[in-house]
């Protein structure tokens, strides 16, 4: 049995709508940076959805891309957010607002 | 012997940069010692001795041309090309022929004894130097104009003049006045300048040379169409109006009275104003080729020697009636061109350069001795005081007025007699004797006014020093015998006519029992003038013309003529309103462009700013309300594939 690909990209496009609600809205960054994962996994979901789909493994070359993409960007992503944290004791992302014109 | 032609343009030229350099010495001595002056000696010295030199090479030159065949006589002087562009070659090539000798000899004559009488009345003067280093120039530029072997060449003289003209007008530019009277000079002559150089396009489109030679030979034998001929010949002629004060641009050369004296007796009286006397006597084939146009001149010139004879009559200041007579007596020059004696015309040139010259000279000696008085109604008497400066200014109002044995009667009278030949005969010579009438006239009530009757004038005036005098003595003789120049009656000879006669061919103006009624008619005239002068002014001042000053045309005529006030009201108010129009259009068009763009860019900064809110969830709205935004483009429009 198989699941039909439109499911595969409806699920995908679930979890980046899901990811780009929550990293807008919520006000931890902790969370936020969850939510980019969240985003993440939307699109490397639809890239092996259209690998398979398609019986071609150039999107899936793509996913591991975006995997190993997620990995470093969730070292340094946190490791800014740790030293944000030292900086104003705080998670808000507003807190953080010095570049405003 | 051509060799020597550059030192003529070359001589005053080097003394010109020799006084220019030893002005910019006192100047940078003055930062130190305000009072710094020039050595005059020196600077006098270089600068009369450049021009006293170059008259003596015109002499040499004069006397070489002289000794060969009179079909031969012409020297040429090539100093390689100046212009050679496509079609338009222009050589700089200087050319001294009989014309041109003639004018060098009284342009470098008549202005080494003024740089002579210049020493004198510049005395103590701050700007010595600078005053000598723009006459200096002045007489190179002239005799630039005078050699040019062709049109454009004659144009840097031309133009060279008109500089030299406006600098030594506005020569103290410091009272304001002057400054304001030499740009109106300048600015009536670039007028004329627009014709001549119009002209000077005219004639390369039709013919491609430009050298006087091919444009006379052109004309003569018809290679030149006959409109062109006409049209070229209108314009120089428009060049020639401006420069030498004709109707209707005469408007600059009262005014220009506002610079020292003896710049009015070289530049506005001697030479640079005969300048257009002298290019249609140049290019006297071409106006014969264009007859209509000959008429033109010779009735705008007649039309010029009347009202400014009248002009000149109605005059309080000293020297600005003389310079309506000056332009009343280039009337005349034109008036005997117009008529087709162009010998005639040259002639007067040259013997007016004498005694106007030397009324200039005497008048500026007057003018000295008043310390700076020109206002006729505060003189009267100095026949006494003055008795050198008396005998030379007689001298000169009689060879002006045309009474024999001096000079103007006999070129005066060459004109007369052309001008009942030529063309338009009956107006032409009516034109002519009106003028002669007027100019007795007004020349005596000058000698009775400044010279007779009670004295006005405050002060004990003294007679000027022998550097002012000699000169004028000089000329003096030179108005007295340069008669003979223009008609020896007795021989019935002609010198100038005969030595121009290479250059205007031999043409017969007239001679034996004509010439002498026309002679009697003329002297009859002149001698009523004088008569009626006498009778109106001897002894009584400005009073003698009380009755006269009541007439509306003689209040017309003291006021320099209407055309004045018309130019003020049309010409001056256009270009004052255009202007005004132009600094609206710039202030609020030009800088409302430049500024509007410069406030838009900030104002836009202003606002976008607020989009920069430093909040990376704003941004992150922004970043996918664009994507979601592209999506939504590429769903709609690009279908379903």
């Amino acid at each position: 049995m198989s699941v039909p690909a439109a499911h595969v990209y409806a699920l995908g496009a679930a979890l980046f709508a899901f990811g780009l609600a929550g990293f807008i809205m919520r006000r931890n960054l902790l969370v936020v940076l969850l939510s980019l994962e969240l985003m993440f996994n939307g699109a490397l979901v639809t890239l092996v959805g259209a690998a398979r789909e398609h019986r071609d493994p150039e999107p899936s070359t793509f996913g591991l891309f975006v995997v190993f993409l997620a990995a470093v960007e969730v070292s340094v992503g946190l490791a800014l957010v740790i030293a944000l944290f030292r900086l104003r004791q705080t998670l808000d992302p507003d807190a953080a607002a010095e570049l405003r014109g | 012997m051509s060799a020597l032609l550059p030192l003529l343009v070359g001589l005053p030229l080097a003394g010109a940069l020799a006084c220019g350099i030893l002005h910019a010495r006192v100047l940078v001595r003055r930062h130190r010692d305000p009072e710094a002056a020039a050595n005059e000696a020196l600077v006098g010295g270089i600068a009369t001795g450049s021009v006293a030199v170059a008259f003596f090479v015109a002499v040499l030159l004069t006397i070489r041309l002289l000794s060969l065949p009179p079909e031969h006589r012409r020297f040429e002087a090539d100093l390689g090309t100046w212009i050679d562009a496509g079609r338009l070659k222009v050589p700089a090539r200087l050319l001294l022929d009989p014309l041109s000798a003639l004018m060098t000899l009284v342009v470098s004559g008549v202005g080494a004894l003024i740089h002579l009488y210049s020493i004198g009345y510049m005395r103590r003067d701050p700007g010595f130097a600078r005053y000598f280093a723009y006459l200096n120039l002045f007489v190179a530029a002239m005799l630039l104009l005078v050699l040019g072997a062709n049109l454009p060449l004659t144009f840097v003289g031309w133009e060279g003049v008109g500089l030299c003209s406006y600098l030594l007008i506005g020569f103290w530019y410091e009272k304001g006045g002057p400054a304001d009277a030499g740009l109106k000079a300048f600015v009536v002559n670039r007028i004329g300048d627009a014709g001549f150089l119009l002209g000077i396009f005219l004639l390369h489109r039709e013919l491609g040379a430009l050298d006087y030679a091919s444009v006379n030979e052109a004309a003569r034998s018809g290679l030149l169409p006959a409109n062109a001929a006409t049209g070229a010949a209108l314009l120089l002629f428009c060049g020639a109006v401006g420069k030498s004060a004709q109707i209707p641009l005469q408007v600059w050369l009262p005014d220009a009275m506002a610079g020292p004296t003896p710049v009015s007796a070289l530049i506005h009286a001697a030479t640079m104003v005969t300048a257009g006397v002298y290019l249609v006597g140049r290019l006297h084939v071409l106006f014969l080729a264009a007859p209509a146009v000959l008429l033109v001149v010779g009735l705008v010139g007649g039309g010029t020697a009347l009202l400014a004879g009248f002009g000149a009559l109605a005059q309080r200041d000293l020297k600005k009636a003389l310079a309506y007579s000056t332009i009343s007596q280039l009337g005349l020059m034109f008036l005997g061109e117009g008529a087709g004696a162009f010998d005639a015309g040259i002639a007067h040139l040259v013997t007016h350069a004498f005694f106007k010259a030397l009324l200039f000279l005497a008048a500026g000696s007057v003018i000295h001795a008043l310390g700076g008085e020109q206002d006729l109604a505060r003189m009267g008497g100095l026949a006494r005081r003055l008795p050198a400066t008396f005998l030379c200014f007689l001298a000169g109002a009689w060879a002006l007025s045309g009474l024999p044995p001096f000079a103007g009667f006999f070129s005066k009278d060459e004109i007369l007699g052309g001008a009942l030949h030529g063309a338009g005969a009956p107006v032409l010579g009516a034109l002519g004797f009106a003028a002669s009438f007027l100019t007795a006239l007004y020349s005596y009530r000058l000698v009775y006014l400044v010279f007779s009757g009670r004295e006005n004038f405050e002060g004990r005036p003294h007679e000027s020093p022998a550097l002012l005098l000699h000169p004028m003595r000089a000329l003096a003789a030179l108005s007295f015998v340069g008669g003979a120049l223009a008609w020896i009656p007795i021989w019935n000879r002609r010198p100038i006519a005969e030595f121009l006669a290479p250059v205007f061919g031999g043409n017969e103006a007239g001679g034996g029992a004509e010439h002498v009624l026309v002679a009697v008619l003329s002297l009859a005239v002149a001698f009523v003038g004088f008569l009626l002068a006498r009778r109106l002014w001897m002894d009584r001042g400005l009073a003698g013309e009380r009755a006269l000053a009541r007439l509306p045309l003689w209040r017309v005529a003291a006021a320099g003529g209407v055309l004045d006030a018309f130019y003020r009201g049309t010409v001056v108010r256009a270009a004052r309103v255009l202007a005004i129009a132009c600094g609206v259009f710039d202030l609020f068009v030009v800088d409302g462009a430049v500024n509007g763009i410069g406030r838009a860019a900030s104002a836009a900064g202003e606002t976008l700013r607020l989009l920069q809110n430093g909040k990376v969830q704003a941004y992150a709205i922004g970043v996918a309300a664009a994507a979601g935004a592209l999506l939504l483009a590429a769903f709609l429009l690009g279908g379903t594939r």
